[in-house]
């Protein structure tokens, strides 16, 4: 099922036009040695036999039942006009927009997104969007590192592991160092920021659930001459104080809470947003308004100067595609939710995780929190998390994130919440931890 | 509207406008409405469950737009986009082929998997996954791949910093600081080696399209980390003397790169692993037909040989003792995470969901096909008056010009009003008014000798009335851009009005 139109008939006429006699003429300039090498495929499948061994597979997985994974990503309501709008077949089959009178769709969806983001972020520029939260994050740290001609970037302990360990990738090979501010009490300390430093970086929420004192981190990066980088969940700016209140440079992220499922962790996408004075500094592509030769709006790549496919070896980043179906998603569903909906989808998340805190609490389990927290939180537990995970999944429950070793909690998981978790989740969980035995072991630790 | 005349950055010019244009979303809200309801949970006020310090002053301003105006709005814009399933598409290097509609359906059967979730409780989307790996290493002839790298561009990323992790293990990290690429290559290669820390060096292409050996021995020394190159390379040719390229690379210990751009003109045919390469990435918004999404998300996953493996990216995905598919930790050699992950799973379950319907003879018919249908358009197009590059029997794609005093761009805006794609344009920069064109395989000859047909016609109207090629397109939605005002005084966002 190769997708392939010709008939003999037709191979037999285009040979004919080319003037060669067979198809394997075509390649003879490629060494004899080199063709046609023994490759190990299984025999294809046609198009219901595909879709029975995609039926098995998937029965393997679970995707219903109580669900309280976070850990940067959560499957949070998606309205069915959202993945029914953008995956239309102009939106997923075009290419990038290099031909503006004939792309006017999609760069007019982009603008619209970069004009959303800019409305959460409280940050004046976006580009049209990235990989993913971690690789912005990382590219956040290298505008900084340009802007600022330092070498040196601050990560607070709270930024999500895996996004700590994408900078350190990004950052040795051009020899820049990563220092990492500890937590104290869950909570990001105000470091001392010394002249080399070009960014300081913290997540909020952070990765166990702390709201951190941002503004405060902003003023300490600040003082000492260096930018704030604000990683931050885009759903929660419905509520939470933006990174242009609180005074960051820099706001960056993934928008898989925006209207993304979570795909097994991808693709979603990452954003960035900046302050006006990084506007030329940003990497990745953007999309500006201007007028056609008739006067009429449109849309179009722009400032491609920065990019590689102008620059080569003196580009901004390598970055070369950005991620648009997922962010068109997004555009589509906070336009489809509103102000109004989002807020009530952050609401939601923060009460249920305050309401399962405070159950967890009372049954005796052992939460740990900053002195305030979203809509995830730590339990401290008597095993190893991944003991624990598949004991709850053979419950029919996904929950138990990993905090890791660094964050000196011992055993230790996160819990989530979303506006979908339900009190009979939380009255499934309750149940099933007390039956592992994981509150009452607590219990006697705290008595002991 | 002169440049001069653009207001600053988030001004709104719109007003100016309104009755020529398309509206915005904003442009068609109003406060009070919505179009998607969540479940509502009653309780504590936020100031109160998060402290007043933490809360934003004013809601961001997001369109408020009934359900229906929504739909309207992005059916509309849809409409206002060319894509595949409208029309042909032969972007050169960028491999517009069919995306099959079934992936979709795969594609959605996967999705609810969270990556955190218990490894038992996720073992159908993590064998799709290693059968994946498993298969791409097959057909590249490497030994191992990680399916980890977002897009090609990141895959390059990939590959140049396990480089320099080899040769730095080897102690040869200090010696090592050049990475050579041709004078064709995608403006990613130089850009990636930057990144990476090197310093870039270009070898020019010879008189017959291929690279320059001499000029390759020239550049090639003790101080050389890697030689990045496309094969076929961006003008369409096979290099033939590839083996002849990997000897002397690797006589001097350096790495060879292959950038999986051109995988269409040979998969299943030749393996870069056979070539010589240490290291590939491969684009499987390219070769493995999964969506472009209208720039994203890609896929770039990427493949080296063993004496390469112990500096992959985690995850990879290994089988357990017990049958069942595991991510193995961190291998502490290896470059580090590029993002997080499994990488774009999404896009991994459509290429395997390619494989697997079409085997190792489907995947030889692609091959084979796309350079039947490349040649088949190269013979057409030099019949239509068209100048090809390197006239010769090429791969995938090809290269071509208009005759002289004719530019490209005009020629392919004019191909707009015929409602058909050009091909890329102005790339490779060697050849001076470039016209880069990849058909595929997945068009059939009756288009291609359409496409043919409205080439010459377009150069025969351009011909006859200069003004024709000056004033395309005339039925596009929007016409000609102000591109250079778009630059100069940046509107990269549409300034909502304060509520």
């Amino acid at each position: 099922m190769p997708y392939v139109p010709h008939s003999d008939d037709d191979v037999r006429r285009a040979l004919a036009a080319i003037g060669v006699d067979d198809v394997e003429t075509l390649f003879a300039d490629v060494p004899e040695a080199l063709r046609n090498p023994p490759i190990e495929l299984s025999a294809p499948l046609d198009e219901t036999a595909l879709l029975k061994r995609v039926d098995e597979l998937a029965a393997l997985d679970r995707t219903t039942g109580p669900d309280f994974l976070g850990g940067g990503l959560r499957a949070h309501f998606i309205p069915s006009v959202t993945p029914h709008l953008a995956f239309q077949s102009e939106f997923v089959t075009a290419y990038t927009p290099y031909q503006p009178e004939v792309s006017q769709g999609i760069l007019q969806a982009t603008f619209e997104y970069q004009t959303m983001m800019c409305e959460l972020t409280g940050l004046p520029a976006s580009n049209a969007s990235m990989y993913d939260g971690a690789s912005a994050v990382a590219e956040a740290a290298l505008l900084a590192v340009r802007q600022t001609k330092r070498e040196t970037v601050l990560v607070s302990r709270g930024v999500h592991p895996e996004t700590i360990e994408v900078l350190q990738t990004y950052l040795w090979p051009l020899g820049i160092a990563l220092e990492v501010i500890e937590l104290e009490d869950l909570t990001t300390p105000v470091p001392d920021v010394s002249s080399e430093v070009a960014c300081v970086i913290a997540q909020n929420p952070s990765f166990v659930g702390t709201l951190e004192p941002m503004r405060s981190l902003a003023d300490a990066a600040h003082g000492a001459g260096a930018l704030f980088v604000a990683a931050v969940d885009p759903l929660s700016l419905a509520v939470l104080a933006s990174p242009g209140e609180i005074g960051a440079d820099i706001a960056v992220g993934d928008g898989q809470t925006l209207g993304n499922p979570v795909g097994f962790g991808g693709p979603s996408f990452g954003f960035m947003v900046v302050s006006e004075p990084l506007l030329r500094q940003l990497p990745g592509r953007l999309v500006g308004q201007t007028t056609d030769v008739d006067g009429k709006r449109a849309f179009v790549l722009t400032l491609q100067a920065r990019e590689q496919h102008i620059r080569r070896s003196k580009a901004k980043s390598n970055i070369c595609s950005n991620h648009q179906l997922t962010a068109l998603m997004a555009t589509i569903n906070m336009a489809a939710l509103g102000p109004q909906g989002l807020r009530e989808m952050a609401e939601g998340s923060v009460r249920r995780a305050h309401q399962l805190a405070d159950a967890l609490r009372a049954a005796g389990g052992d939460v740990r929190t900053g002195a305030r927290f979203f809509n995830e939180f730590v339990l401290c537990i008597d095993r190893d998390p991944a003991t624990l995970r598949r004991a709850l999944s053979e419950r029919g429950i996904r929950a138990g994130v990993s905090v890791p070793e660094a964050f000196g909690l011992g055993f230790a998981v996160t819990l989530a919440t979303t506006e979908r978790t339900s009190d009979d989740d939380i009255a499934a969980l309750l149940s099933a931890l007390s039956d592992l035995g994981v509150l009452e072991s607590s219990r006697q630790e705290v008595t002991a | 509207m002169s440049p001069s005349q653009h207001p600053p950055v988030g001004v709104d010019a719109a007003d100016r406008f309104r009755d020529a244009s398309f509206p915005l979303i904003f442009e068609r809200a109003a406060p009070g409405r919505r179009a998607a309801r969540p479940p509502v949970v009653d309780g504590a006020p936020m100031a109160e469950l998060l402290g007043e310090e933490h809360l934003r002053a004013q809601p961001p301003g997001l369109p408020e737009v009934a359900e229906l105006d929504l739909v309207r709005h992005y059916t509309q814009l849809a409409h206002r986009q060319f894509s595949i399933d409208g029309n042909v598409y032969p972007l050169g290097s960028c491999t517009m082929k069919y995306n099959p509609k079934v992936h979709e359906e795969v594609a959605k059967r996967f999705q609810d998997v969270h990556p955190y979730q218990d490894e038992a409780s996720a073992q159908g989307v993590l064998t799709v996954l290693a059968e994946l790996q498993d298969d791409l290493a097959s057909i590249t002839g490497m030994d191992t791949v990680s399916l980890q790298p977002a897009a090609g561009a990141h895959g390059e990323l990939a590959g140049i910093l396990m480089i320099r992790a080899y040769h730095e293990a080897k102690g040869e990290g200090e010696q090592r600081r050049v990475v050579i690429c041709p004078d064709g290559a995608h403006g990613t290669n130089p850009a990636t080696a930057s990144m990476a820390g090197y310093d870039v060096v270009e070898v020019p292409t010879g008189p017959d399209g291929e690279v320059d050996l001499d000029a390759f021995r020239a550049a090639l020394g003790p101080n050389v980390a890697a030689v990045m190159l496309t094969n076929p390379n961006t003008l369409g040719l096979f290099e033939t003397r590839i083996l002849a390229i990997a000897e002397a690379a690797h006589a001097v210990g350096a790495q060879l790169y292959y950038d999986g751009a051109n995988l269409n003109a040979i998969v299943g045919r030749a393996r870069p692993g056979d070539m010589g390469f240490d290291v590939v990435h491969l684009n499987l918004h390219k070769t493995f037909t999964t969506p472009h999404g209208g720039g994203g998300p890609g896929t770039g996953p990427v493949g080296v040989k063993a004496h390469l493996a112990p500096y992959l990216p985690a995850p990879l995905l290994v089988r357990r003792d017990d049958g069942s598919v595991g991510a193995e930790g961190q291998r502490p050699t290896a470059i580090g995470r590029l993002r997080s992950h499994y990488g774009n799973v999404g896009n991994l379950v459509r290429a395997w969901a390619y494989i697997r319907t079409l085997g190792l003879e489907g995947l030889r018919r692609v091959s084979t096909m796309a350079v039947l249908n490349a040649n088949y358009l190269r013979v057409r197009m030099r019949e239509a008056g068209y100048q090809i590059a390197f006239d010769r029997v090429n791969m995938h794609e090809f290269v071509a010009r208009p005759p002289d005093g004719l530019k490209t761009l005009d020629l392919a805006k004019m191909l707009l009003d015929y409602g058909v794609h050009p091909m890329t344009v102005y790339f490779p920069l060697v050849v001076r008014e470039a016209m880069m064109v990849e058909p595929t395989e997945t068009e059939s000859i009756e288009t291609l000798d359409a496409y043919a047909a409205v080439l010459g016609q377009v150069l025969r109207d351009a011909q006859r009335d200069p003004s024709l090629a000056h004033d395309a397109p005339r039925n596009t939605p929007v016409r000609r851009l102000d591109e250079v005002g778009a630059a100069r005084r940046p509107i990269l966002r549409y300034q909502v009005p304060q509520a």
